[in-house]
């Protein structure tokens, strides 16, 4: 089965979709979509990086996702604000990947498949590094789940109950890392927020409960997965932005729906 | 032996300092206002308590396994937050659905436990922090500013609920306010800061000290001799001090109207 080009994309779809679900709810709730675009163009740098020395891309990205979450955390706060500091790690970070990558020969057209996604050339390893990198991230939200949802509330509320924000920032900032290196494959660096943040915007209005929106999170994302990947297989689409695609459409029926029940 | 105390805390943030020397003691069951002015370090003596911050210097003593209930001042949830009062009473620690309708009457607001946070009015919402806070069964309930945003009777009812909540649960209560005239009434003692303590003890030695008037000036005097009747009603017990109860004032019958729930001696 795991033989099928198809049938290896649609699980590498649903993993990351599966692992974006928590994760896209918090940085929806505590508004860091800027974090995660940030993240995401840095890991071309490591992607350059991991081509010239020839060591695993997952790797490559993860590395240079965390030492930026790090740099961004320290910087912030003595001078300059927090999108200023990630404007100018994550553009400047993806220039030098850009250029460094010209230096390679004949990596050009890899280079497509990283900002873009490759999910129909998906192997048997990227897969089992996705549904690692997947587990990973969902334990870690469900490990951290309460002390997370508090700590988004209102840090002080946190500190009161004995819980460090501070740590729980960098649990979120280590499991967005995580998640796109795994995705980078999929959706391409330059749609990976999109994964995030639609599914999770689509589920809002459906939810009554944090709960309830990560589940119709993750639902709202696998059924994008999978949508996408069959209109890309039937039109001969690109398969990240037909995913994405398919999720912008959830996203506007469900603000259809949402205002339509409000209304009534 | 005190809940909580502070031997010589100093904090700075920056360049400025924050809180300068500041001795304080609770002790189990006494209600504690804290007054200053904007800036004072008001709400860094509250986060310094919740070890939210570490102080530069001096020491915060928590007793061993002393639980604090905290109210933050001006909480706002995201609206991107699906929130239900039930799931937030259950913040951090998941609470038991009895327990929480137990809490949300106590802090004067049962029934509500299916509603949205973000559907709550000011009042209904500031309760619900209060209800919360009571699920971790407090020896020592902070508030921040627990009435921002309310109006006067939304303040007094909700100063009223604090005062019963001391009464049933027998809390210390440890609160930072603007509303001198109605908090200070209510206070065992009362703490005027700025920067440093600048002077405390019972509400009417605060009110004339010279530090205090030098601050706020004499104007609320006249508010403190008005709303004195509040002050702390367990103690019909023992009346070792002169509660002055001006009986003959019209403002006190409406607010004893109001309140509802007086006890005179």
């Amino acid at each position: 089965m795991l033989d099928d080009f198809f049938v290896r994309a649609m699980l590498a779809g649903v993993g990351v979709a599966l692992a974006a679900a928590p994760l896209g709810c918090f940085v929806v709730w505590r508004r860091m979509a800027y974090f995660g675009d940030a993240t995401a163009h840095v890991t071309i740098l490591g992607v350059a990086l991991s081509l010239a020395l020839g060591m695993s891309v997952f790797y490559g990205a993860l590395a240079v996702a965390l030492v930026m979450a790090l740099v961004v955390s320290n910087l912030t706060g003595r001078g300059y604000a927090m999108d200023t500091m990630l404007g100018v790690m994550a553009h400047s970070a993806l220039a030098f990947g850009l250029v460094a990558v010209s230096f390679l020969s004949g990596v050009r057209l890899d280079l497509m498949a990283y900002l873009f996604g490759d999910i129909l050339a998906v192997g048997k390893g990227d897969l089992a590094v996705i549904w690692g990198g997947a587990a990973l991230v969902v334990a870690l939200m469900a490990w951290r789940w309460q002390a997370l949802l508090t700590a988004t509330l209102n840090p002080d509320l946190a500190w009161a109950s004995g819980i460090d924000p501070k740590r729980e920032q960098m649990v979120l900032t280590l499991a967005l890392a995580v998640v796109v290196a795994v995705a980078i494959k999929v959706v391409g660096a330059l749609l990976i927020v999109a994964l995030l943040i639609i599914p999770a915007a689509s589920a809002r209005v459906l939810s009554r409960d944090p709960e309830t929106m990560a589940v119709g999170t993750a639902v709202i994302g696998v059924a994008s997965a999978m949508a996408g990947l069959w209109v890309s297989l039937q039109y001969d689409t690109p398969a990240g932005p037909s995913i994405v695609c398919a999720a912008a459409c959830f996203f506007a029926a469900s603000a259809t729906f949402g205002r339509f029940s409000l209304r009534h | 032996m005190s809940l909580v105390s502070l031997t010589g805390v100093s904090v700075a943030h920056g360049d400025h300092q924050a809180l300068e020397n500041v001795d304080l003691a609770i002790s189990p069951g006494e209600i504690v206002t804290i007054v200053g002015p904007n800036g004072s370090g008001k709400t860094t003596l509250l986060r310094c308590i919740i070890g939210a911050l570490r102080p530069n210097k001096g020491r915060v003593e928590r007793a061993r396994g002393v639980r604090i209930g905290y109210v933050p001042q001006g909480l706002s949830i995201d609206p991107t937050l699906p929130l239900s009062v039930k799931r937030f009473l259950s913040l951090p620690r998941r609470r038991r659905d009895a327990d929480v309708s137990a809490a949300l009457e106590q802090a004067g607001v049962a029934g509500l436990e299916d509603r949205q946070m973000s559907a709550l009015s000011g009042g209904q919402f500031q309760r619900a922090l209060l209800a919360r806070a009571l699920l971790e069964k407090p020896e020592l309930l902070i508030l921040d500013e627990p009435t921002t945003g309310l109006d006067q009777p939304g303040s007094a009812d909700l100063y009223g609920q604090i005062e019963q909540v001391r009464r049933d649960t027998g809390a210390a209560i440890l609160m930072v306010s603007h509303e001198l005239h109605v908090v200070m009434s209510a206070s065992d003692r009362v703490v005027c800061l700025n920067g440093h303590v600048c002077c405390h003890g019972t509400p009417e030695i605060v009110a004339s000290a010279p530090e205090y008037r030098a601050l706020f000036g004499t104007g609320t005097r006249g508010a403190l001799a008005l709303y004195r009747h509040e002050h702390d009603h367990s103690h019909s017990h023992d009346h070792e001090h002169d509660h002055g109860h001006d009986h003959g004032h019209d403002h006190h019958k409406d607010h004893q109207k109001d309140r509802g729930t007086h006890t005179h001696a």
